[in-house]
C-alpha cells in the first residue's frame, strides 16, 4: 500500500523538475525539488512506496530524464495517469519506473488515499474498489521487468 | 495500400514494409546531444559497459544552452563534454556556433530521409527538410551511441493541408500555434505531423522549421513536409528519387486529416501558461508588457529578424521595454550584421545577444519577476520557464513581438 499524491492535467517537466535543478551533478542533489511549483512539500512528504496519480498528458514538454529520476530517487513506486507524454513514457520505462495508463483512477480518488497496484492483474484498488489498467506492451514490460534499459543491455 | 511519409522513411531505413502500430528497429543516421545532458549521456554511456561510439562522425555535440557559461557550475558541462569528445573520437562538436537544432540542419547535418535523435524534445524540428527526427532521454541516447539503433512504433500520421495565401500579418509561427491550439497539448501524442498543401509549398524551410519545431506541444513523435527543391538548395544537395518519393500517397492511411485556408488565420498568442492555450491576438490587445523576447530555435532565423525589423524600422522601444534579441545561430549573426537587420534592430533599442538558447531555457539575459509579462517568440511558456513562477508568458510570430515592443503592450501587428 502507497499514498497518493493527486495532480491535474498537462503536468510538464519543467514542473516535475525545474530548469535551474536539472544541471545539479547528481539525481540525489535534485530530487528535493521535485514538483517544488506545484506542490513544495511534495519531496519532505512522499514515502518510498507512494503513488503519484495524474490526468492527462502527464510530463509533457522537455526531454529531460531528471523528470522521471527524481520520481524513482524519491521511491515513488509508479506514476498512474489517463494519458503520458511519449519522452516521459520512454525515459520512465527505461529507468524502471512503471508507468500505468488508468482513464477512470483520477476522477476517483484523492490526495492521500491509499492505494494498490497490481502490475500483474493489471489492477489497481483503491478505498475499496478496482480500476482497471492498461498493461504495457511485451517489450516494455520486458525492460521494466529488468529494472530498466541499462540492465537490459547488460543482460 | 500507400503510405505516409513517416512509414516510406522508416521502410527505407529498415528495407522493409512497415504500417503504422509496428514496432521495429531502425538504424540511426545522425545524433545530437546538448550541453546540459552531455554529462548523463556519458556516465550511462560506461555505465552501460560500453567502449566505443558506433560510429562517432555520426554524433554530434552542441554547446548551446550553457553558452557562455553564466555560472561556475556550467563549466563542469563543458569538461566533461570535452572530455568525451577526446576519449572517443568525436570530431562534431560546436562550442558556441549556435542552437542545436538550428545547425543540425544549417550545418548539413540532417538530410531528405534520415533518421536522426537528440537530447531534446525540440528534436522534431528537422522534420523541416523530411528528416525522421524525434527526442529522446540521456539513456536511450547513451543506448544509440553504442548500439547505432532505437527501437521504435512506427507512428499514426495526423495531416494537415494547408492551402491558399497567407494574410500579410500572419508568420508561420501563427499557423503552428493555431494547430496546437486546436490540437490541444496532447492531441498528436504518439503521431506524426504530415504538412501538405501550396501554403506549405510556397514556405520557406525557415518556416517549415518553425512549425515542425512545435509540433512536440502537441505531443507529436515528428513533423515532416516533402522535400522539394528548396529543400535541396537549403542542403546543398541534389534531390534523389527516393527523396522525392517523401510525399504522403493519396491512398495512405491517416489517423485524421485537417483542412485549413490560409486566408482565415490571423496573429494569435498562447497565453500563459499552456501552450495550446491559444487566442486571436485581437482578444488580447491592450495588456501591459515589460519585456519581448525575439530569438530561440523556433524564431531565431534570418527570415524572423528581417520580419521584426521592418516592424521596428524607424521606431522606437517602448520606454520601459526591454527587446531581447538573440539570432538562432553565429552564421544568421554574420547574415544580419551584413545585410543591415541588426542596424534596424539596435537603432530601434533592442538588446542583442549572443547566439545561444539564451532566454527560451530561462539561464541568462532577461530572467523575470514575479507580475511581469514578457512576449517571446519560442516554443514554450511553461511555468517558471524565464523566471519565476508567477511570470506570464505569450507566445508570439517575431512580427507580432515587434509590435508589442513598440507599444509597450499587447497589439496587432
Amino acid at each position: 500500500m502507497g499514498k497518493i499524491f493527486k495532480f491535474q492535467q498537462d503536468v510538464d517537466t519543467d514542473q516535475i523538475i525545474a530548469s535551474q535543478y536539472i544541471i545539479f551533478p547528481t539525481i540525489d542533489e535534485m530530487k528535493g525539488h521535485a514538483f517544488e511549483s506545484l506542490d513544495p512539500d511534495f519531496a519532505s512528504q512522499v514515502q518510498p512506496g507512494d503513488y503519484v496519480v495524474a490526468s492527462e498528458n502527464f510530463g509533457c514538454g522537455s526531454s529531460r530524464e531528471q523528470a522521471p529520476s527524481v520520481l524513482k530517487a524519491l521511491g515513488v513506486q509508479a506514476v498512474v495517469a489517463k494519458s503520458f507524454a511519449r519522452i516521459f513514457y520512454r525515459n520512465a520505462i527505461n529507468i524502471g519506473l512503471p508507468v500505468i495508463v488508468c482513464k477512470d483512477l483520477h476522477d476517483n480518488v484523492n490526495a492521500g488515499d491509499e492505494m494498490e497496484l497490481s502490475m500483474q492483474e493489471g489492477v489497481v484498488r483503491v478505498n475499496g474498489k478496482e480500476y482497471a489498467c492498461t498493461k504495457l506492451p511485451e517489450y516494455m514490460q520486458g525492460i521494466l521487468d529488468q529494472g530498466g534499459l541499462i540492465a537490459s543491455l547488460n543482460e | 495500400m500507400g503510405s505516409t511519409i513517416i512509414e516510406k522513411i522508416i521502410r527505407n531505413n529498415i528495407g522493409k514494409e512497415v504500417h503504422s502500430g509496428d514496432i521495429v528497429t531502425v538504424n540511426v543516421d545522425r545524433v545530437m546531444i546538448h550541453d546540459i545532458f552531455i554529462p548523463f549521456v556519458a556516465s550511462k554511456f560506461e555505465e552501460m559497459g560500453f567502449t566505443r561510439i558506433w560510429d562517432a562522425d555520426k554524433a554530434v555535440l552542441i554547446y548551446d544552452h550553457l553558452v557562455p557559461a553564466s555560472q561556475v557550475d556550467d563549466t563542469r558541462h563543458f569538461c566533461i563534454g570535452n572530455a568525451f569528445v577526446e576519449k572517443y573520437g568525436m570530431k562534431n562538436i560546436h562550442r558556441a556556433d549556435g542552437i542545436c537544432h538550428q545547425l543540425m540542419t544549417e550545418a548539413g547535418y540532417v538530410k531528405p530521409g534520415d533518421i536522426v535523435f537528440g537530447t531534446d524534445s525540440h528534436t522534431t524540428t528537422y522534420g523541416c527538410v523530411g528528416a525522421f527526427s524525434s527526442g529522446i532521454g540521456y539513456t536511450e541516447m547513451a543506448s544509440i551511441l553504442g548500439t547505432g539503433t532505437l527501437w521504435i512504433r512506427v507512428p499514426e500520421t495526423i495531416r494537415v493541408n494547408i492551402t491558399g495565401k497567407l494574410p500579410e500579418n500572419v508568420m508561420a509561427k501563427d499557423i503552428i500555434l493555431k494547430l496546437i491550439g486546436d490540437l490541444g497539448a496532447d492531441g498528436a501524442t504518439y503521431e506524426a505531423l504530415e504538412f501538405a498543401g501550396d501554403t506549405v509549398e510556397n514556405m520557406t524551410v525557415a518556416s517549415r522549421m518553425s512549425m515542425s519545431n512545435m509540433a512536440i506541444e502537441a505531443g507529436a513523435k515528428c513533423a515532416l513536409f516533402t522535400p522539394d527543391e528548396k529543400t535541396a538548395a537549403y542542403c546543398g544537395i541534389s534531390l534523389t528519387d527516393k527523396e522525392k518519393d517523401l510525399v504522403g500517397d493519396a491512398d495512405a492511411r491517416y489517423c485524421r486529416v485537417m483542412e485549413y485556408r490560409a486566408e482565415d488565420f490571423v496573429p494569435v498568442m498562447a497565453c500563459p501558461s499552456n501552450v495550446d492555450n491559444v487566442k486571436p491576438v485581437s482578444e488580447l490587445t491592450g495588456k501591459e508588457i515589460d519585456q519581448v523576447f525575439i530569438g530561440s530555435c523556433t524564431n531565431g532565423r534570418l527570415e524572423d529578424l528581417m520580419a521584426a525589423a521592418e516592424v521596428l524600422k524607424g521606431k522606437h522601444v517602448a520606454p520601459f521595454v526591454k527587446l531581447i534579441v538573440t539570432p538562432a545561430s553565429r552564421k544568421i549573426y554574420r547574415e544580419a550584421a551584413a545585410n543591415g537587420t541588426m542596424a534596424v534592430l539596435a537603432e530601434a533599442g533592442a538588446i542583442i545577444t549572443h547566439p545561444s538558447c539564451g532566454l527560451c531555457c530561462g539561464r541568462t539575459g532577461g530572467i523575470l519577476t514575479d507580475g511581469e509579462t514578457v512576449i517571446a517568440t519560442n516554443n514554450r511558456n511553461f511555468l517558471g520557464r524565464m523566471g519565476t513562477s508567477r511570470v506570464n508568458i505569450y507566445l508570439a510570430s517575431p512580427r507580432s513581438a515587434a509590435a508589442c515592443a513598440i507599444a509597450g503592450k499587447i497589439v496587432s501587428p
